[in-house]
């Protein structure tokens, strides 16, 4: 092992060392947001069907309401 | 399954580690001395030695997940044990880095292939480096979980005893810090170390937790799309993944 690196020298290798642990979580929470982003955009399809699907049946029951009574029903 | 609730405690938890981990570094450089021997450069020692600590113990708890999930069948434990091992290889790579970067400004070279220390941390990293791949070779979830339980359950035992044996041998350059007979760091580095390595462990855990949330959040999604797919055939694709599937 070699003396002692002044601390001009050793200054930027410790500042690498440090931003790489920085990067490294922030690169990590850059992809749990991505991530997450994912989940938000698919709940909200989600939620589009399930609305889609209410007003679809919404509408069958207003159509079997305003049906005249006994038409092509069974005796 | 569906009433688990992994994101209890994380709020307290990211605060911790943030607390932690900025007190520590700030304790780094504003109360640990220099070292009296490398200088500045080793304060490099304060975040390098907890990343490997902690990546280390991490691939053991993946092992004692792993044993967990082949006892019971429970596919939570196969879960904790992915997320574990994915965060731990994580922070290996973390540790790798900054090593090498310490190594360049101590000994003049980015890698040194004699010393123990480094190559067995490099064996163990590329090991768990195949762990998803493996996984994700083997379509079927049961199958999939239950190799990559014995995987963890290996890789996990080979851990320590990779340690003890590298404690074993005799190092040529790589520094012995920590030992039985309480090492040779003075009293304000010894803290600086505790709380650098509380934190690291600290955020370990958040981080596994979060992963965890997101996981479950993104199954109980699959599920609903499912549930919808049931009424509209074909809605949802069957997606491979090397993520345990619940």
């Amino acid at each position: 092992m070699g003396p002692a690196l002044p601390l001009g020298d050793a200054g930027p290798y410790v500042a690498a060392a440090y931003l790489v642990f920085l990067a490294l979580v922030l690169v990590y929470v850059a992809i749990m947001a991505a991530k997450l982003s994912r989940i938000q955009r698919e709940i909200g399809e989600l939620a589009e069907l399930v609305e889609r699907r209410e007003a679809e049946r919404d509408r069958h029951d207003l159509d079997d309401v305003t049906a005249p009574a006994g038409s092509g029903a069974p005796r | 399954m569906n009433r688990h609730t992994f994101s209890r405690g994380l709020v307290p938890l990211s605060i911790a580690s943030v607390v932690l981990l900025v007190g520590g570094f700030a304790m780094v450089f504003l109360y640990a001395p220099s070292d009296a021997d490398q200088g500045f450069v080793q304060k490099i020692f304060y975040l390098h030695v907890p990343l490997a600590i902690v990546a280390l113990v991490g691939f053991v708890a993946g092992g004692v997940y792993g044993i967990r999930f082949l006892r019971s069948g429970d596919r939570l434990h196969d879960l904790r044990s992915y997320v574990a091992i994915h965060i731990s290889l994580i922070l290996a790579v973390g540790a790798l880095v900054t090593g090498s970067i310490w190594a360049k400004a101590s000994w003049g070279q980015w890698w040194v292939w004699e010393e123990p220390t480094l190559v067995s941390f490099l064996i163990v990293f590329l090991l768990y480096a195949c762990y998803q791949p493996l996984r994700f070779s083997i379509e079927d979830p049961d199958r999939q979980a239950r190799y990559a339980a014995v995987f963890a359950v290996v890789g996990g035992a080979f851990v320590p005893l990779n340690f003890m044996a590298v404690r074993a041998a005799e190092s040529l350059i790589h520094p012995r810090v920590l030992s039985t007979t309480g090492g040779t760091m003075p009293g304000s580095m010894r803290i600086t170390f505790v709380v650098a390595l509380a934190g690291m462990a600290v955020m370990f855990v958040t981080l596994c937790k979060y992963e965890l949330t997101s996981k479950h959040a993104s199954f109980q999604l699959r599920a609903l799309k499912r549930r919808l797919a049931g009424e509209d055939d074909g809605w949802v694709p069957v997606r491979r993944s090397a993520a345990p599937q619940l």
